[in-house]
């Protein structure tokens, strides 16, 4: 299999506490992610499960350098991300998007769907004939279940859902090789968010997509993961074949995971 | 078992800009004494409105009919016609609540104990500080935190989610009530820390004979932690019956579908349920899962379904039962 990412080392650390009224003045610091290292296959989807600071976000958002590493590499098609600037690194940008968990947070109350959709595309092709650029919107809202009569509407009139589907939208209408999908359907409820998942994967078929899935939700991971990392205290304690590491788990704390998920009773 | 709580065509209606909205509508339920009874339902089925009318908490403004009766340690009182006067005798004394955040029911700049110490007060005013002060602890301690003398004099956000939650429980069960309504009380916790709430909910209600409505859209949840389970969609209960017999043999196509719709550790089964929850202002006029279910008929939308028995005591709102 081609690799798409390539991560090496990647690590982060923040001051702690370090606030207007803390007294802590020593500099000591947190380590949110602590030398990570994988890669994502092309096509692959590669699941970054853990418990709440863990470290998932963190690493989610230093992939697309939403947040600057300290140290580490991160290589898309072979190229080292965190070495480029300016119109480099943007062009390498509009190959990875994000999709976030909270769809009533993530989308600007005051823009039409239309215009949120869209946004990308005025900031990648700005060239764009306006004509081309409605039809690429329409299509996209098409595509992820939402008539393009969404376009003129703002983002409170829709379900949490509807919302999810537009930050999708929004997502995808740049073609982009890689998705970073951090808890996509965590807000969601449960007939709706099963929605939002087999929508994904619908996508990531027909558009070759590649996606690095981050969720607390082991039972989530399941339905969608090619191989799952478990993450704690900002290390990977276990990575594998999704079958494996939820079936067969070599680790401690995956057991104590998956002991802990409730379960339903058998039909 | 005595009964706890009995509920007989509970309706709450609020006032919006498109008319009145019935976020409860008829509900009826009973809640035995030492019994767990699990609410599912997802966002705009009306389970936490219910859990408000209960508790007197609703919106000003709303109207309510049908009744709520309270067995409390005096005399069987009537929820539904209490007055404020009133309440402040029954909340927390008889009847209490958990939220599903526990540091936005928090006071964030009172210590923990001193809070806790609060809710006792309500209905002992005079007792001495040092009791005060005790009872506090004590309830820490029933609530399984470790070092209660250390966390009582801690602010909310020197504690953990879970602690957080400890404290919330602590304080709820303080004034000893007997009835306690938990609204998603793990929903914001990791797994591991939500198994710890849930094995403590589950210790105290058999300890303290508390009858236990735990409100979840979680069906794994249930499972861990209710007897019995009442579903709700667009207001209604569509089905009721003993946990076990419900998630094994569900008989409404809604909670089929929501079974279906749940992710497990099994990977592929996931079928989602079309289309979104009605909008309470625009319910059809038959059964309010009918647009989304793939099993009706054309005698769905002419009338709501009567709940029909499954065996002694399980049963579904819906026509093909």
């Amino acid at each position: 299999m081609e690799t798409l990412l390539t991560v090496r080392e990647l690590r982060k650390t923040y001051r702690r506490g370090g606030g207007v009224f803390s007294q802590e003045s020593d500099g000591a610091r947190f380590t949110a992610v602590d030398g990570v290292s994988f890669e994502v296959a092309r096509g692959e989807t590669f699941a970054v499960v853990g418990e709440s600071g863990c470290g998932k976000t963190t690493l989610a958002r230093m992939l697309l350098r939403l947040i600057e590493p300290d140290s580490g590499e991160v290589q898309f098609e072979g190229r080292d991300l965190l070495a480029l600037r300016g119109n480099a690194l943007r062009a390498e940008r509009r190959q990875m998007q994000m999709v976030f968990q909270d769809p009533y947070a993530s989308l600007n109350p005051r823009m039409r769907v239309g215009e949120i959709v869209a946004e990308p595309l005025a900031i990648h092709e700005s060239g764009l004939p306006s004509a081309a650029r409605l039809e690429r919107t329409s299509a996209i809202l098409r595509r992820v279940g939402l008539g393009e009569d969404a376009m003129p509407r703002y983002p409170h009139e829709f379900s949490g859902g509807q919302r999810q589907r537009i930050g999708i939208a929004r997502a995808l209408i740049l073609q982009p090789k890689l998705i970073v999908a951090d808890e996509p359907v965590s807000a969601l409820d449960v007939s709706v968010g099963a929605q939002v998942l087999l929508l994904l994967q619908e996508l990531q078929r027909e558009f070759a997509l590649t996606y690095v899935f981050i969720s607390h939700s082991l039972p989530v991971v399941a339905q969608v993961a090619t191989r799952i990392a478990v993450m704690r205290a900002g290390q990977f304690v276990e990575v594998g074949l999704a079958e494996q590491v939820l079936h067969r788990p070599n680790n401690n704390y995956t057991r104590e995971l998956l002991s802990a998920v409730p379960e339903l009773p058998a039909a | 078992m005595s009964v706890l709580l009995e509920v007989r065509g509970l309706t709450v209606e609020l006032p919006t800009p498109a008319g009145w909205a019935r976020p409860v509508n008829e509900v009826s339920l009973r809640i035995a004494a030492g019994e767990s009874l699990g609410l599912v339902g997802e966002s705009g089925s009306g389970k936490t409105m219910l859990s408000l009318a209960l508790m007197g908490l609703l919106p000003p403004g709303a109207r309510v009919s049908g009744e709520a009766s309270l067995a409390t340690k005096a005399a069987t009182k009537k929820l539904t016609e209490l007055t404020e006067r009133e309440w402040r005798d029954v909340r927390g004394a008889e009847i209490a609540m958990v939220f599903q955040e526990p540091m936005t029911s928090l006071n964030p700049v009172m210590r923990i104990g001193a809070q806790i110490e609060e809710a006792i007060r309500a209905h002992q005013p005079k007792l001495p500080a040092s009791e005060g002060k005790r009872g506090a602890i004590d309830a820490l301690r029933r609530a399984a935190v470790p070092e209660p003398e250390v966390r009582a004099e801690q602010f909310p956000h020197q504690l953990s989610g879970g602690l957080r939650q400890r404290a919330m429980i602590a304080m709820a069960l303080a004034a000893g009530p007997r009835l306690l309504i938990a609204d998603e009380p793990t929903t914001a916790l990791d797994v591991t820390v939500q198994k710890q709430i849930l094995d403590l909910l589950d210790g105290l209600r058999r300890e303290l004979q508390l009858g236990l409505l735990f409100i979840t859209h979680d069906l794994g949840v249930v499972a861990q932690v209710a007897e019995r389970v009442a579903v709700m969609y667009a207001g209604r209960i569509i089905e009721e019956g003993p946990t076990q017999e419900v998630l094994a043999r569900p008989r409404h196509p809604y909670t089929q579908g929501l079974l279906k719709a749940s992710p497990t550790l099994k990977r592929g089964a996931l079928t989602p349920i079309p289309g979104t929850v009605p909008q309470l202002t625009a319910l059809p006029p038959g059964c309010a899962f009918e647009p989304r279910c793939e099993l009706r008929r054309a005698e769905c939308s002419a009338a709501v379904p009567a709940f029909r028995l499954i065996g002694s005591d399980h049963a579904a709102r819906c026509i093909l039962v």
